[in-house]
């Protein structure tokens, strides 16, 4: 009988990416039986068991050194062979998200995409925004779930002292497993945590006015707090920043505990994208931008006056 | 080589969403429908494609009832050059299909339609599932390329940049024969034309029913889901915020950088 749940880790060269001690701690606390984690690929995996995960379970092989969906949902498909979860939870990060339904199609398990609470009902029980967060649904599914949960939804508990056994589990995967092959890999802003993963995001709106300035100053207000910088789909559409930093509904959902919109009106589209924020800063010289009827707190003012004594301040701390 | 494109109508981004009384899903009187924003990059993929006679042929897939038919010609009167087939999928048997219920009828579809390269959005904005396309993908044994923010289709082969998160992009090289999920920034999807508008009015939109895709009926619709959707609600209001004042920007700022490290302790 299926029970417990699994918690896909993923890892970034190595280290075990905070997202999965956050899933980890998580399946603690829903008491639906033990909970386990799998590493798919070589990573330091000692730290898992101190979140409450007691068994590791390890997939190594050539095959696994850059991520390919053929590779790891035959792992995937191993490993919960042998587990035997009830559900399995996992980051709905661009990974998850490709490798979550693929393996609900293989083994007809019901998969549940980004996910922001769960309850434990006599069985899981997900909570998850749609039509971008502007209404929410709950998805029950049936017999073995697969659920990706969207980064910072729980947040982080202090570790524990327990530790876990570490299980190798051999899937069988070879090269020829991927039809896809991947040619290059390129990473810039490394040192950025991706948008959906951010603590904390500064994004400009078209009142930025250019792509020089927003250069000149929303990346270096973000930078001043580790902050990953971001953008409306207004000063997207306008060339100020590339589409992979815009925020909304047709960009990028984003949940931080800061985030701080700069010129930004506040469009029905942008605020579904980032509603869930614990606390949002809005900056407007206009009194009247929605944006406002949404921010913890509103600084009516004009965003090139505000951005350098931010900036400022910020770094001083 | 035929190109498939999935198109889903959704509420227009800058909809007003409200809950129906049952809590089974949205108020729709009021909504303006179009089509899903990620599949105008697939659509515009594929006119390109086709176009450039790198594909030989284009076939538009919808699974929707007769009310979405005014979205599909939308995506005709866009590719009118290159001839688009039409097709819609719409059976009494498939309501209440979950994702992997509907991806069962997209498969036998795509593959009863001669597809090669079934071009999709990354998600559609109205469920955000974004399950569909590899399910589709898993079912005939193809491989996915998802989140792809640019695609080269040559001979046999295709090369597609994905956005992989934390600003890591991967170029991969895959089999043309393959599920693509197209992301934004592929290409600036383009808008019907008069005369493309008037074309598409007269054009066929053919309807195949689970019969003619050979699906069992019980392999889909709402007895065969495994996720199940409880009620629809509207999320929580956030609480009211607070103004800033102050003398002068400096002050406002000085006072805002107080709260948030003392009272919201998030720096």
């Amino acid at each position: 009988m299926a029970s417990g749940i699994l918690v896909f880790s993923e890892h970034d060269g190595g280290k075990i990416k905070k997202t999965a001690f956050e899933l980890i701690a998580k399946a603690v606390s829903l008491n639906m039986g033990p909970v386990s984690a799998v590493v798919v690929g070589n990573a330091d995996t000692s730290a898992l068991g101190s979140y409450g995960a007691t068994t590791v379970y390890t997939v190594n092989g050539d095959a696994f050194s850059s991520y390919t969906t053929g590779s790891y949902t035959k792992a995937l498909a191993a490993v919960i062979a042998k587990a035997d979860p009830a559900v399995v939870l996992g980051a709905a990060s661009a990974l998850g998200k490709d490798l979550f339904p693929r393996l609900g199609a293989r083994l007809g398990a019901g998969v549940v995409t980004e996910a922001t609470e769960l309850d434990n009902d006599g069985g899981l029980v997900a909570h998850r925004p749609v039509y971008a967060g502007k209404a929410m649904v709950t998805a029950k599914p049936l017999g073995l779930a697969l659920v990706t949960v969207r980064p910072n939804s729980f947040g982080i508990p202090a570790a524990g002292s327990g530790s876990a056994e570490v299980v190798a589990v051999d899937a069988g995967v070879s090269a020829a497993d991927s039809k896809v092959v991947i040619v290059e890999s390129k990473k810039s802003d490394a040192s950025v945590a991706d948008l959906t993963e951010a603590d904390r995001i500064v994004s400009g709106g078209r009142s930025i006015k250019s792509a020089d300035q927003y250069d000149a100053i929303i990346r270096p207000l973000a930078a001043s707090i580790g902050a990953t910088p971001g953008a409306s789909r207004a000063a997207v559409d306008a060339g100020y920043a590339p589409h992979s930093h815009q925020v909304g509904q047709t960009g990028k959902v984003v949940n931080p505990n800061l985030y701080v919109a700069l010129g930004i009106s506040g469009a029905i589209q942008h605020l579904a994208g980032m509603r869930t924020s614990k606390v949002i800063v809005a900056v407007n010289k206009d009194p009247d931008a929605p944006i406002f009827a949404h921010a913890s707190y509103g600084l009516v003012d004009d965003l090139f006056d505000v951005a350098p004594l931010l900036q400022r301040e910020l770094e001083a701390l | 080589m035929k190109i498939g494109v999935l198109l889903k109508q959704v509420p227009a981004s800058d909809s007003r969403i409200k809950i129906n009384g049952d809590q089974t899903g949205i108020v729709t009187d009021d909504i303006k429908w179009e089509i899903n924003p990620y599949d105008e990059f697939a659509l515009e993929a594929g006119i390109q494609l086709v176009e450039a006679k790198t594909a030989s042929s284009l076939v538009l897939i919808s699974l929707g009832g007769k009310d979405a038919e005014a979205r599909i010609k939308d995506g005709i009167a866009r590719g009118v050059k290159a001839k688009p087939e039409a097709i819609r999928l719409d059976d009494a048997a498939f309501v209440g299909s979950d994702p992997l219920g509907e991806a069962r009828i997209i498969a036998a579809a795509v593959k009863k339609a001669g597809v090669v390269l079934l071009l999709t959005g990354k998600q559609t904005i109205d469920d955000d599932n974004g399950q569909v396309p590899a399910m589709v993908a898993e079912l005939l044994d193809l491989p996915q390329v998802t989140f792809v923010e640019n695609l080269e289709v040559s001979g046999d082969s295709l090369i597609a940049h994905r956005a992989m998160g934390s600003g890591q992009v991967d170029v991969v090289k895959s089999p043309v024969n393959a599920v693509v999920t197209c992301d934004k920034g592929m290409n600036s999807p383009r808008f019907a034309s008069l005369p493309g508008i008037m074309k598409a009015k007269r054009a066929k939109i053919a309807v195949w029913s689970a019969a003619d895709l050979g699906l069992e009926a019980s392999s889909v619709g709402a007895g065969a889901a495994v996720v199940t959707e409880g009620a629809y609600r509207l999320p929580a209001e956030r609480p009211s915020g607070k103004i800033i004042e102050g003398a002068d920007a400096a002050a406002k700022v000085k006072e805002l950088v107080r709260l948030l490290r003392d009272e919201a302790k998030v720096l």
